[in-house]
């Protein structure tokens, strides 16, 4: 059994402090973005995720240049971005993605023009590659702290929202009926989606956030038709994909071609999309299994 | 500014507005803003791969392209195409890294890949854009009707023998071609955003869908010719300029709407009820209608 314990993980994984770092924020981070997520797909807005995530690395660059911290850089500029798209209406499904697309084409045209005058002032081309792919094995343990303190905001709005949020989610027109604030609690949520991807973008990358923004969560809205439970299954499905996806990439220095390791991006990717694939054929069969009357919702 | 290699890059990026607008239009009327976004941010995955291998880089990019445009229709008729379409983006790009990580590429290359380098342009590569933009407006102009009426109203397509599933496919290739022949050029940034901020700005112009079109590819050029002069000026990133300008176009047609909206407000709203950027849609349907 020990041997065959040696065979999958190679020695020296858990005691890595590197690795242990990376264990802990990428789980905080792909636990917070399948619970934000659910909704991010629930409502359409996937889009608006990927676009937050690669806005914030605006930020990221930006902050790189005024010399303050990446963090306030990345965070800052999200949430900023999650309010202009609010305003010129990513709220109404017609022309949302429209909407979408024009921020996020002016926030890559800024994000060019910082890495630009990074690149030219400073001499730093490695940190175009570093700002957009991340890497999970270089964050520094003293911004553990800071992770934890945006994803209790993330999940805090999530939960303060949780019952308005779901109404609002599947039936705006009920919603509004009883009551309920759409567009304010639809800016919330903006916001929290805001929060949850700049922080992924920020400890690993901008490809990773997306990935696990909608991936696990569109995986667990097929699984099940109950919110709650889709939440959970989307938790886990991101935790386990982010966990076995830093061991491959430890074991990969291994693998050929030698002391070379596999990107921690590409081993995740590639499972939350196997997870997503699996899950189709359950997800059908589930559904059929839904009477008429209530559709559910799966379907992601 | 004109004289010598800058008469390549003239050239290419106009050939490359041209294709952006008409190309544009479809995006904008099939809100396929994702799309137009994804396929050439991952297809850089291609570029990645076909500097590993040592290949032509305009050939890795259009197979990935390809591949991409392939991937969001394949996986969005069993699921959201939102949800597809961030999919298939992020495995292209987790690809991209595993090729980036193995090749020994050096980062300002990748770097022009996604933001541009079109003052950078060479006598050869005017050649391949160009066929490949003949072959992207050809099949636009092939299929204009069936895809117009597809896009604006899916179930009167179907009702006439036109069929989405075909059509979608049809649009996704043209813009992975559109991607390819632009993307080693120009870069993904600028490409993605010329296909949405022009197309925007000219429907909020006129409701009518050729006129649509053409004012689409004419502002596209205007965008295009300006932030090249403006980046040979300043010596600042083609890719920030576009960017900029699009969202101008994009708030100038927004405002051009709303004010429209304002003057004829009343006649609209007891006639065909409010009109704004959304009612044209309709309104491009009747007009595309009569002549059906």
């Amino acid at each position: 059994m020990p041997d065959l314990l040696r065979l999958i993980v190679e020695p020296g994984f858990f005691s890595s402090e590197p690795v242990q770092v990376a264990l802990i924020a990428g789980g905080i981070v792909a636990v917070v973005s399948g619970i934000v997520g659910s909704f991010a797909v629930l409502r359409g807005q996937s889009y608006a995720g990927h676009a937050l995530a690669d806005i914030s690395v605006t930020g990221g660059s930006a902050s790189y240049l005024v010399g303050i911290s990446p963090l306030w850089g990345f965070v800052g500029v999200g949430v900023l971005a999650a309010g202009v798209m609010d305003m010129i209406g990513v709220q109404r499904p017609r022309g949302r993605d429209l909407a979408t697309g024009i921020v996020r084409g002016t926030g890559l045209g800024l994000a060019a023009l910082f890495l630009y005058w990074d690149t030219t002032h400073t001499s730093t081309t490695g940190a175009t590659i570093t700002i957009l792919f991340g890497s999970m094995f270089t964050i520094s343990s003293s911004i553990l702290p800071v992770i934890g303190v945006f994803s209790v905001v993330a999940l805090g709005i999530v939960a303060v929202l949780y019952r308005p949020l779901l109404l609002s989610s599947v039936a705006a027109d009920l919603a509004a009926v009883r009551g309920i604030r759409v567009r304010l609690v639809g800016a919330m949520c903006l916001v929290a989606i805001a929060v949850a991807v700049s922080l992924s973008a920020m400890t690993i990358g901008a490809i990773l956030s997306t990935a696990l923004l909608v991936g696990p969560a569109a995986t667990g809205l097929r699984l099940t038709s109950r919110p709650g439970l889709a939440m959970t299954w989307a938790a886990v499905i991101g935790l386990a994909a982010t966990w076995l996806g830093v061991l491959l990439a430890y074991d990969s220095f291994y693998w050929p071609p030698e002391q070379h390791g596999w990107p921690v991006s590409f081993f995740v990717v590639t499972l939350i999309f196997l997870f997503y694939l699996l899950a189709s054929p359950v997800g059908r069969r589930t559904a059929r299994r839904v009477p008429a009357g209530r559709p559910g919702l799966a379907g992601g | 500014m004109f004289s010598g290699f800058m008469v390549n890059t003239w050239t290419v990026a106009s050939i490359v507005a041209v294709v952006a607008g008409v190309v544009g239009f479809f995006v904008v009327l099939r809100r396929a803003a994702f799309v137009a976004d994804a396929v050439p941010q991952g297809a850089f995955a291609g570029a990645a791969g076909a500097s590993l291998l040592g290949i032509n880089t305009l050939i890795g990019v259009g197979v990935a392209a390809l591949l991409g445009a392939l991937g969001i229709g394949w996986l969005s008729r069993r699921g959201r195409r939102d949800v597809a379409t961030a999919l298939a983006l992020v495995v292209m790009l987790g690809l991209g890294a595993l090729f980036l990580s193995f090749s020994v590429q050096y980062a300002p290359e990748i770097y022009s890949l996604l933001f541009g380098e079109v003052l950078g342009v060479s006598a050869t590569e005017i050649a391949p854009v160009a066929i490949l933009a003949a072959l992207c407006t050809g099949a636009i102009l092939l299929f204009y009707r069936p895809l117009l009426i597809s896009s604006l109203m899916p179930e009167l397509a179907e009702a006439r023998g036109v069929r989405a599933q075909r059509m979608e496919l049809l649009f996704l290739i043209v813009v992975a071609l559109a991607t390819s022949l632009t993307l080693p050029v120009v870069g993904a940034l600028l490409i993605f955003s010329l296909m949405i901020g022009p197309p925007a700005a000219a429907r909020s112009v006129t409701d009518r869908p050729l006129p649509a079109m053409l004012a689409s590819v004419l502002i596209a050029l205007a965008v295009v010719w300006v932030s090249i002069a403006a980046a040979y000026e300043t010596n600042w990133p083609v890719g920030f300029f576009v960017g900029a300008l699009g969202a101008v176009c994009y708030a100038a047609g927004r405002g051009w709407a709303a004010i429209r909206r304002h003057r004829g407000g009343a006649a609209w709203r007891h006639g065909r009820g409010a009109r704004g950027p959304s009612g044209a849609q309709e309104h491009g349907l009747q007009a595309a209608n009569v002549r059906v």
